[in-house]
């Protein structure tokens, strides 16, 4: 009954911060608000039983694609404008909606696995599962993601020079 | 699966609405920045649906689907806040519509 419970809330953290990160007029607040998204979706995936794709979340979406977002909004260099808005961030108003958000995810998790049966010990699927399929009957789709991977590297890295600006000739 | 668990339908459902939200988000918007927020929103939601599904039937599938959709996301954020750079560096403005000619 727990995890229903659980489920709700997490399902309703995860919409609730969607629906606000795409309303918000400033990017960097929306940031905040995608991490949350992410992080009650994580928090689903580790009640529905794939504590393997939880832990990817937080550390692939949550953490390295947000921080290609966060230095790409870095990079655009918004001079004055931004240092009002850097100093309109540290304002509670800004933070505390998010902060509670996150905090109840925090509860979530902790009472989950304060119980002495985790909710989440039933149709688990463990990581040495994933990894005996992944590298089994799924060897190909290893391959294919790092060719995409490296056609992704390829392009930014030709995207982001500056040369592209200033006249093919040099 | 046995004793109580989450149904899937209302994983289903939920991977719906955080698909729609992430479609409207991208029609809505006209900063790139949001679009690319909105791509990640609807990519992220059908990597519930997938995970939910093989989680329902205890195999890994679901999350070796997932991870593809990992790498999919990475490089299309990749490629895409590259974009935005020589957006920003040509347009002074990160707003599609100042990009919507196609003049070479």
């Amino acid at each position: 009954m727990l995890e229903l419970i659980l489920f709700y809330m997490a399902s309703t953290i995860a919409l609730v911060s969607t629906i606000l990160a795409l309303t918000r007029a400033n990017a960097t607040h929306a940031l905040i608000y995608l991490i949350l998204s992410l992080l009650a979706v994580a928090v689903i995936f580790y009640l529905i039983g794939a504590p393997f794709a939880a832990a990817l979340e937080v550390v692939i979406y949550a953490g390295a694609i947000m921080v290609l977002f966060i230095f790409v909004i870095m990079m655009l260099n918004l001079g004055e404008k931004g240092d009002r808005r850097e100093k309109q961030l540290l304002k509670p108003k800004v933070w505390i909606v998010p902060e509670i958000l996150a905090l109840i995810i925090k509860f979530e998790l902790v009472l989950d696995l304060s119980q002495s049966t985790p909710a989440t010990t039933q149709g688990l699927v463990t990581s040495k599962q994933v990894g005996l399929t992944l590298f089994g009957p799924y060897v190909l789709a290893v391959e294919i993601a790092s060719m995409l991977l490296l056609a992704g590297l390829v392009g930014a890295y030709h995207l982001g020079r500056r040369y592209l600006e200033e006249g093919r000739e040099k | 699966m046995d004793g109580v668990n989450i149904p899937l339908d209302h994983v289903l459902l939920l991977s719906a609405l955080l698909f729609i939200c992430g479609l409207l988000g991208l029609m809505m918007r006209r900063n790139i920045i949001f679009i690319l927020v909105s791509l990640e929103v609807m990519l992220n939601s059908s990597a519930v649906a997938f995970v939910a599904a093989g989680a329902r039937w205890g195999q890994a599938d679901g999350q070796i689907v997932f991870m593809m959709i990992l790498a999919v996301a990475a490089a299309e954020v990749a490629v895409g806040l590259g974009l935005v750079l020589q957006i920003q560096r040509r347009f002074k403005s990160l707003d599609m519509d100042d990009a919507n000619r196609m003049q070479g």
